[in-house]
């Protein structure tokens, strides 16, 4: 593994910091000791064939996966832990929930709340969680809708929307947390050829503005346009990363050629 | 006949491509035999109904706003509200405890359900009539240490009280499995969301789930409704003066049993048709955002983004 330069400079602290993490579900391990530093303001794409662990990798990074070995923090903080009496133990459910508070998360299936305006979708966790003023909140939706380009479906209903439009909401609705961390998990991956475009315009966007990302995703180009760094995974370990020159244009591991050439 | 059809589907024929707005729809005889004779038969048994003196509408009218059927009236839609109320809220904490990742919630919510699903409804409610026989005093006490308080059993537990409890918690347990058959019906990427954005449990459930499984549980609720009403008429055996009881008091002096027992009947087919129409609203209120009963707010917003491209 090669050691990759981040984009902001050497003293900063990396935002996310994995280490050996382990996951198991029952007997199948899926996870099998990752590393991985992630610099504040880094676009990091990580692919992989499905199984090979990255959407649970990502899942563990906010904690709705627990791991059976390793440590993982986010922004100083050990996701699912606490240090007490210099010893270490498992945090609430409420104290994760509040650990959760600074990292957004866009689903591949959407999830937006069927029940919920756009509106209400978007202001629901900052005013409800975060305790904005719901003037603000609002202010603060529709400046998002107009970035995502949905000003005027601001009253409507998901099921009224389209696929691609589902997913910018929902990444409108997970920037509303003002957060320092956003986690992708494939979300181009359930829409139709043709909505593709404008969630990864949207995304691009995004990277360009310095936002910490993570993204979990099958789409060979925009890891290699809008992404500081490509890691590689397979098989429940990261395989290659670095620049995506390197690893999309110039493979090294033959795990990631096989992989890469799928898509030539 | 091959040929015909040839001729017919070639562009020449134009003619031939009839248009479906032309179509009349053809007078089907069996179909108008069938409803005449049904139409005769439902108006020659209303006919014998309203005509048959052992009925006794005359009788019907006269008691049908007594004040003795109006107050049992009044006890048993009390009941109903109260023993409802109770059991919806009862049955949402044990659906929740059932549903729970704690061994111990999860199977006291189990036994619950078992017991008071298992066992008839009038035994239940003659068990806590009688409870005094069981427990003479009622008392808050440290567990194996000195009492605090004590009641005499047959203070606390009225006909009223064991009306409520009784009704109350055998619906508690049919409503618990209702409200669990609903969460369940949510989808769980909904949880998963709500968990991702930092919301505890107890606000997911109260802004994300609850609502979504309100589509699955009112239905069902309905039902439990009105089979409360009429569960209702059971209390009459514990002597609670319901609208089954006041009817039957009045029938005891004037043995006028079958004009009683109709006032009762059209109470309750009132009550339930009013609840029939409550239900469809509030089960409209949680399906306001399907596409079909949404479409007319959206299209001002489709209008507009037409006009801009």
């Amino acid at each position: 593994m090669t050691a990759v330069s981040s984009p902001s400079d050497a003293n900063t602290k990396p935002l996310v910091q994995a280490r050996n993490v382990h996951k198991s579900f029952d007997q199948l391990e899926v996870l099998k000791g990752i590393d991985l530093d992630i610099m504040p303001g880094e676009v990091v794409a990580v692919l992989g064939p499905s199984g090979s662990g990255k959407s649970t990798f990502l899942r563990c990074i906010n904690h709705l996966e627990d791991i059976q070995q390793g440590y993982i923090e986010v922004d100083g903080e050990q996701i699912g832990y606490r240090v007490k009496n210099d010893r270490l133990e498992k945090l609430s459910q409420n104290g994760i929930a509040r650990q959760r508070r600074k990292i957004g998360m866009v689903f591949q299936q959407f999830n937006l709340y069927p029940h919920m305006t756009v509106l209400q979708n978007i202001i629901e966790a900052p005013v409800g969680v975060h305790r904005e003023s719901r003037k603000d909140a609002i202010e603060n939706a529709k400046r998002l809708l107009e970035r995502v380009g949905l000003s005027e479906k601001a009253n409507a209903y998901p099921r009224q929307l389209s696929g691609g439009q589902q997913q910018r909401v929902a990444i409108a609705r997970a920037l509303a947390i003002k957060p320092k961390l956003m986690l992708f998990d494939e979300p181009t991956s359930a829409l139709d050829p043709e909505l593709v475009g404008e969630v990864l315009a949207t995304m691009r966007d995004l990277a360009k503005q310095g936002l910490t990302m993570i993204v979990v995703t099958h789409e060979i180009s925009f890891a290699r346009e809008a992404a500081d760094r490509v890691v590689f995974m397979d098989g429940g370990v990261i395989v290659e990363q670095g620049k995506p020159q390197d690893v999309i244009g110039n493979p090294q591991h033959p795990r990631t050629q096989a992989f890469l050439s799928r898509f030539l | 006949m091959s040929t015909s059809t040839k001729n017919k589907a070639a562009p020449s024929g134009a003619a031939d491509f009839r248009d479906v707005t032309t179509a009349h729809t053809p007078f089907r005889t069996g179909s108008f035999v069938l409803r005449v004779a049904i139409a005769v038969i439902v108006i020659d048994f209303a006919w014998i109904v309203a005509k048959n003196e052992n009925f006794g509408w005359p009788i019907v009218a006269r008691y049908f706003l007594d004040p003795t059927v109006l107050s049992g009236l009044y006890v048993s839609l009390g009941l109903t509200v109260i023993a409802m109320i109770l059991g919806v809220a009862l049955g949402l904490v044990i659906a929740i405890a059932r549903m729970s990742d704690d061994r111990l919630a999860s199977s006291f919510a189990s036994l619950f359900i078992w017991f008071f699903r298992g066992t008839p409804l009038l035994v239940q409610l003659i068990v806590w009539y009688n409870l005094s026989t069981l427990f003479p005093q009622l008392s808050i006490a440290i567990p194996f240490g000195p009492t605090l308080a004590s009641w005499d059993t047959n203070s606390v537990i009225t006909p009223m009280i064991a009306a409520i409890v009784g009704l109350a918690l055998n619906e508690a347990a049919y409503m618990a499995e209702i409200i669990r058959g609903g969460l369940i019906s949510v989808d769980r990427g909904q949880a998963e969301t709500a968990q991702a954005f930092g919301m505890t449990k107890g606000r997911a459930l109260w802004r994300i789930i609850i609502p979504q499984a309100m589509r699955s549980i009112v239905p069902p609720t309905g039902n439990q409704l009105i089979s409360m009403i009429k569960a209702t008429s059971i209390v009459s055996v514990i002597a609670m003066a319901d609208l089954l009881y006041s009817v039957q008091s009045i029938y005891n002096r004037t043995f006028e049993i079958i004009p009683m027992l109709m006032v009762a009947v059209i109470w309750y087919l009132l009550i339930t048709s009013v609840l029939n129409i409550g239900q469809s609203y509030i089960e409209a209120y949680y399906g306001r955002s399907d596409r079909r009963n949404g479409a007319t707010a959206a299209k001002p917003a489709a209008a507009i983004e037409e006009v801009s491209h």
